[in-house]
């Protein structure tokens, strides 16, 4: 009876993907706090009340200089949003984070209030990769959350197929890396042969703050502090773990499969 | 059992002067440890304190129908000792575990290799079993696998099909969780606690949020107690419906495949709706939990629990009534319960053997000592039988939640704790979705961490999967693998 059961179910339920991205994206919890923001000229003279409550040291304030808060290496606890006197950094609620420069996460400097969106990947790899892009993960250290929240897009609720991004089982089939952790020594080796063995062009996604910039376990002995110290990295998707709104986002606005991209170019599908 | 013991006894969640710890010469420890495991006391912990140039062995033993743990430790010692694995297997990998950390060396152990120690770019493997002969073959898999997994080394031995077999190396997650909690608690450390294994974030923190308040004589509020409870069956309910989930799409049966992938996340959102992050970060934290759950966000939850609950009954529905899902699941990957209890299995994966072995009801602390579930238990030891746990406890996990959810705690939610004891070792268990997350802690002179011992569950169980393959197909691993699901990073630390 299950077969009758289980079609008469599917019917009843109808399509459980989301409208996103051509309709609106879902709700990020509301005590989720997306990115934040740093407005750097709310800051008291001298305040660094931020500082010594950030558990991966991401918040810095030289002397004379604006405070600045590396979003690549925040985890999102929102302890110093608790304890900003004059609520210079704040929570924006947005779920969008990835960039494709770690500098572009680096936010206090005017004009550098929140991060710089990643703009989409030149003509010719949109070419190569817009409609059809394989990844092949490597899970390097880290808890696995991100892995946990990478492997949700392949639900029906993301389908994470209907953009042609699929991840494969062999580098050899893929068209980069989507690296979570921040590259244990004990994964060097195995990181570096399974980019080796990915045919170029190939691009590279860091996803998480431990991929990032090491996360919550930044300096220690027995990790390197992100996927760039062996890799070079095309895209960086902050959270820890991000949420699998962010990491599409992330992986959509570099494809340029986004209608609203901050370049305002036309999405390659239109044009090919 | 417990009444005649040498060992120290305490309750779970609860500290003990290390003073009071008794102390014997290393023969005589494991002489005691070995005669309480024959006598039905289960090895949570056995690790190394350095002391000066030397190091003592410290035991934690569950009496579990007594409700009660025990602890014992060595002199200060150097060099070789008598091996605990030889007459008790569950000590195999602690024992490896301090060969490498501390260099103490158990004679007579039957397979003295490192655990998670590195090697230059990779971990120091060192030989694997090897069995000769013209019709064997050699399977090598990972680390870096076919999914979006972690990583790990299994290595096969294989007459055709049949797996005779199966030795796993890990250690490649290996990040240095312990050895950063030395001189502790850091500012990190409540984050690398809730990152031991991120989908177990609710368990490992509550572990070491309850050391915080026994090291400081207290403990939570009440009401931080009844929503940590909360958020724990969450956690089961969301990982269980996945491997579930899991489970279908590795025997290609679809509709529950695609069914429990998504309900997984709507259990992990209900997460998200507690305290913001679909894995439980930022919720628990020493002296309480840093969100609340205000009588509307209750009755939200209710009323998103309620469907997902219905669905996931549906959705497993289908899975038990279709004879090819139990035809692929039984006798597949058994353990014996006779295995199971001699290599220290825990949770789900030993309660598919029968064993009646859960925290919540065996060593109730915190708001299970108001409130339990039944304990699920399933004989046969398969994958159908794990499977089968699983549903169990997704029922009873729902059946929890509900009846907790109708009847909140008043009162405050976060305590301020007093500093933490000096030279006292704590000990808190709780039983996470894979088993029994320990947390032992051990402070200095000044109150700060001079050990502090993590052993995940899948500590326990990564042997019972390496016995659950022997005389299986090698295509029955990924079921078999599935339906442990087991922690590499709870592992490697």
């Amino acid at each position: 009876m299950f077969v009758l059961d289980t079609i008469a179910h599917r019917l009843k339920r109808g399509c459980e993907t989301m409208a996103y991205p051509k309709g609106p994206a879902p709700a990020l919890p509301d005590r989720h706090g997306g990115a934040l923001k740093v407005d750097a000229t709310k800051c008291a003279d001298g305040c660094t009340a931020c500082v010594p409550v950030c558990p991966t040291q991401a918040i810095a304030r030289p002397d004379g200089k604006p405070v600045a808060l590396d979003l690549g290496r925040c985890i999102f606890c929102a302890a110093c949003v608790d304890v900003c006197p004059p609520k210079a950094i704040t929570q924006t609620g947005d779920h969008r984070m990835a960039v494709r420069h770690r500098e572009d996460l680096v936010l206090g400097e005017p004009g550098q209030e929140q991060v710089r969106l990643a703009v989409a990947l030149d003509e010719k790899l949109r070419r190569l990769f817009g409609r059809s892009l394989r990844l092949r993960q490597v899970s390097a250290g880290g808890c696995a959350a991100c892995e946990a929240d990478t492997n949700v897009l392949g639900t029906i609720g993301w389908d994470l197929g209907r953009f042609g991004i699929q991840f494969v089982a062999s580098p050899r089939h893929a068209d980069g890396l989507l690296i979570t952790g921040p590259v244990t020594k004990n994964m060097e080796l195995a990181l570096q042969k399974t980019y080796a063995a990915v045919a170029a062009p190939k691009i590279v996604i860091a996803v998480g703050a431990c991929a990032i910039a090491g996360g919550p376990f930044v300096g220690h002995a027995q990790v390197h502090n992100g996927a760039s110290a062996i890799v070079p990295v095309d895209l960086f998707i902050p959270g820890c773990p991000p949420h699998p709104l962010t990491i599409l986002d992330g992986l959509l606005r570099m494809l340029d499969r986004l209608e609203e991209t901050p370049r305002g170019c036309k999405a390659l599908h239109s044009t090919a | 059992m417990s009444a005649s013991t040498s060992f120290a006894l305490l309750a779970n969640a609860t500290s003990i002067p290390w003073a009071e710890v008794p102390a014997w010469p290393v023969a005589e420890l494991v002489r005691r440890t070995a005669g309480e495991l024959t006598r039905g006391a289960r090895l949570c912990a056995w690790f190394g304190v350095p002391e000066g140039a030397e190091t003592r062995l410290v035991a934690v033993l569950a009496f579990d129908a007594d409700n009660t743990l025990a602890v014992g430790r060595s002199a200060p010692f150097t060099g070789a000792y008598p091996a605990l694995t030889t007459t008790h297997p569950q000590a195999h990998l602690f024992e490896r575990e301090v060969w490498e950390q501390h260099g103490l060396a158990p004679e007579g152990h039957p397979w003295l290799k490192p655990v998670r120690k590195n090697n230059g770019n990779a971990p120091a493997n060192g030989e694997f079993f090897r069995v000769d002969g013209r019709e064997v073959h050699e399977v090598a898999v990972g680390p870096v696998h076919a999914g979006i997994i972690e990583p790990g080394h299994f290595r096969f031995q294989c007459a055709g099909e049949e797996v005779l077999h199966l030795e796993i190396a890990l250690g490649y997650q290996h990040r240095g969780v312990e050895e950063a909690l030395a001189g502790g608690p850091h500012l990190a450390t409540m984050s690398q606690m809730e990152t031991v294994a991120g989908d177990t974030t609710i368990a490992h923190a509550t572990a070491h949020a309850t050391i915080m308040e026994s090291l400081a004589g207290t403990e939570a509020p009440l009401r931080a107690q009844w929503l940590r409870a909360i958020a724990l069956e969450l956690e089961r309910l969301a990982n269980h419906t996945g491997d579930m989930g899991a489970l279908a799409n590795d025997v290609a049966f679809l509709p529950t495949s695609s069914a429990c992938g998504k309900i997984r996340g709507d259990f992990l959102n209900l997460t998200a709706l507690v305290c913001g992050n679909r894995f439980g970060r930022g919720l628990v934290r020493p002296g309480g939990c840093r969100h609340d759950l205000e009588p509307e966000r209750v009755a939200q939850l209710l009323e998103r629990l309620k469907p997902a609950l219905a669905d996931t009954e549906q959705a497993v529905a289908w899975f038990w009534d279709a004879a090819s899902v139990r035809a692929r699941f039984e006798n597949v990957g058994t353990v014996f319960p006779a295995q199971a209890s001699e290599i220290g299995m825990v949770g789900p994966a030993a309660r598919a053997c029968g064993l009646v072995r859960d925290v919540r009801y065996d060593h109730p602390a915190g708001w299970h000592r108001f409130a339990q579930a039944p304990v699920a238990v399933w004989p046969s030891g398969d994958v159908f039988a794990r499977a089968r746990v699983r549903s169990l406890e997704i029922q009873r996990s729902g059946q929890y939640l509900c009846e907790q959810l109708a009847t909140p705690v008043e009162g405050d939610l976060r305590s301020e704790l007093p500093p933490p004891a000096p030279e006292t070792l704590a000990v808190a268990l709780v039983e996470g979705w894979r088993g029994e997350v320990c947390h032992v802690a051990l402070t200095d002179a000044a109150g700060r961490f001079r050990r502090y011992k993590i052993i995940d569950p899948s500590f326990h169980n990564w042997t019972g999967l390496a016995l659950a393959l022997r005389g299986t197909a090698i295509s029955d691993f990924p079921i078999c693998n599935k339906s442990f699901n087991l922690s590499y990073c709870g592992f490697d630390l």
